[in-house]
């Protein structure tokens, strides 16, 4: 049956991710069975023969990401999806994707780790996210939601944004985003892939042109490091475009809170209860992590007493927003792990010994 | 300018299928026979516009540069997924492999049983030179029992170093392949049935019947360290006794054309 549009309608986040790619042009999805992420599947297995697309359940994770670069390389709008310890298990391919400048989608509803850890809601995946993950050079541009109707979007723009850059997308959820439903509206407009661009690199038979060649191997030094710049060129190009946040009463505020995902919707309740206490404080909610709105938290450290970054792990965005503060204000952290979801109580005791800091 | 003959035609010629470049293979190798095989199959069936070549990791890890077809280089292992992606979203394209036994018996063990299993709709051709070659000679899954590498320094002892592991016997407990054969390429008459069976291979896919998958027997004089003829002898004598050359698996829809 198909999906009720233009009104709002209750969806589970990871239904959301797998109607976005749908209506992105996706054709082709390619995944291992992990909990919390299985929904995403069953949905692709349900409704992709509807609009004449590919589903495979492949045999591994590797193979899922592999058969992805395939699908890819062919020219087709293809993802996976999957889980912490099956994130890790794809990096091979991801890696493999950057260098030879396929673009891709891969979703990552983040569950407790390290290990096998469990399938609580985590967001302890920052650093592998947006720090390369696999060998080499190279960055996947990444983007987190915090609510089903922001995956919904973000994983339908990731779509147009690894065209753009010809490297993969990577979306960010967690456990409770994926499995929790909400009010979205989708859309009444969907991208039709046959109107899409051609893609004149794609393998996909040299009929009328000269033959193409996908590769990741450059075996002549400056040969690879040309290539690397030329990728490094792209991030530099989506830094400059594809930032993406929500600030909210920054304007007037004494100090900020940063956070993304599932952090940020816990630290609303707490930052309205601080307010309410008359503590100045505002959320700043990256939405881009890779690449990082550097320019705009290093604008807010310069202006603010303090920041106090909110993650669930145990301290892995806070590095960068360090980094971009630079020392012009203290940053202070506040996260659980494991799969331990933070309360609004313990963010609003976080605040409250942040606002005790500077009056001291 | 030179007179053409008019009495005179060409009667062999470098296929269209293999780009007019110098090969890094070593003297002795067959993966030149293997590779000239293959790309009389693509330019018989007319298929440089539309195949896919899938290059392994290994010695043949530069085919990309040699098939005069779209190549893909694929991960370690993982030709036979990669192959599987392409395949999928494009059933009209002809798509292939080209592996040796480390990538696709080893690292993509996996990878292998599962697009046999299946019955993904590809053609393998699998290079089976009992050694890692671009590594260095290091024992490879299909390496023989007493054979020296440079990790089995005094011959493959099976009680520590395991067993190799007979590829198209294996894949032949599946349903899903539709044409498995072993051949090789030591001699004229050889040539003529490893042809025979790669163009069966690629028959089998453009008739839409299944998984095909060719082993081809082959020397790797500098790793075996032998001269390139002693190395066909140690094949004829060594090699096919273990892993004995002949069709496994045959559709029934193959089974008329014996077209040489």
């Amino acid at each position: 049956m198909p999906v009720p549009r233009g009104k709002r309608i209750l969806m589970r986040g990871n239904e959301a991710v797998a109607q976005a790619a749908l209506d992105a042009g996706c054709r082709a999805f390619f995944g291992y069975p992990i909990t919390p992420q299985n929904q995403i599947p069953d949905y692709f297995a349900a409704h992709m023969p509807e609009v004449g697309g590919v589903f495979l359940q492949a045999e591994s994770e590797l193979a899922a990401i592999n058969m992805v670069y395939g699908a890819a390389a062919a020219g087709v709008r293809a993802m996976t999806a999957s889980s912490s310890p099956g994130i890790s298990l794809k990096q091979e391919g991801i890696s493999y994707l950057a260098e030879a400048e396929l673009p891709c989608v891969i979703v990552n509803i983040m569950r407790g780790g390290s290990g096998l850890g469990n399938i609580a809601p985590s967001q302890s995946d920052y650093f592998q996210a947006v720090k390369g993950g696999g060998h080499g050079d190279y960055r996947t541009l990444v983007f987190a939601s915090w609510s089903v109707q922001e995956l919904y979007d973000l994983t339908r723009d990731a779509f147009e944004i690894a065209d753009r850059y010809r490297n993969p997308v990577l979306i960010l959820g967690d456990a409770m985003l994926g499995q929790m439903m909400e009010p979205v509206v989708i859309p009444e407009e969907v991208v039709d892939p046959a109107g899409l661009p051609r893609k004149p690199w794609a393998t996909d038979g040299a009929r009328g042109r000269k033959r193409n060649i996908i590769n990741s191997l450059y075996i002549h030094a400056p040969d690879l490091e040309q290539v690397n710049l030329r990728i490094q060129n792209r991030y530099d190009e989506a830094a400059e475009r594809e930032v993406r946040y929500a600030a909210e009463d920054c304007d007037d505020a004494e100090f900020v809170l940063v956070a993304y995902g599932t952090a940020a919707r816990v630290a609303t309740t707490a930052i309205e209860q601080a307010r309410a206490q008359g503590i100045k404080i505002g959320l700043f909610r990256p939405i881009s992590l890779f690449p990082f709105p550097a320019q705009e938290i290093a604008a807010l450290a310069k202006r603010v007493k303090a920041l106090l970054v909110v993650e669930l792990s145990l301290g892995q965005m806070v590095e960068d927003v360090e980094r971009m503060a630079a020392g012009a204000c203290p940053v202070r952290f506040h996260g659980r792990t494991g799969g331990v979801v933070i309360t609004p109580a313990e963010v609003l005791g976080a605040i409250q010994r942040l606002a005790a800091e500077a009056r001291a | 300018m030179t007179e053409v003959n008019t009495d005179q035609r060409v009667v062999f010629e470098r296929p269209r299928a293999l780009e007019p470049v110098r090969m890094h293979y070593c003297p002795g190798c067959t993966h030149g026979l293997a590779h000239r095989i293959v790309a009389q199959m693509l330019d018989e069936f007319d298929l440089l516009e539309r195949a896919v070549g899938l290059a392994p990791v290994g010695c043949a890890v530069f085919a990309y540069d040699y098939f005069a077809c779209d190549m893909v280089e694929a991960a370690h292992g993982r030709a036979p997924a990669v192959a599987t992606g392409i395949k999928r979203v494009r059933p009209d394209l002809f798509v292939f492999t080209y592996q040796g036994d480390g990538d696709l018996a080893s690292i993509g063990m996996g990878e292998t049983i599962h697009a046999a299993a299946r019955g993904e709709n590809i053609t393998i051709v699998f290079i089976n030179n009992a050694v890692y070659g671009m590594t260095g000679g290091q024992m490879a899954p299909t390496t023989l029992p007493g054979q020296r590498t440079s990790t089995t320094p005094l011959g493959r002892d099976t009680k520590s170093a395991g067993n190799p592991i007979r590829v198209c016997e294996l894949l032949s407990a599946l349903d899903g392949p539709a044409y498995i054969a072993r051949v090789t390429v030591t001699n004229p008459r050889r040539i003529r049935e490893a042809t025979r069976a790669i163009r069966k291979a690629f028959r089998a896919q453009l008739d839409g019947l299944g998984f095909s998958l060719v082993e081809v027997l082959s020397t790797c004089p500098t790793r075996w360290a032998m001269s390139p003829e002693k190395a066909i002898s140690w094949l004829e004598e060594r090699m096919i006794p273990y892993y004995p050359l002949r069709e496994f698996v045959v559709a029934e829809a193959l089974r008329e054309s014996n077209e040489d």
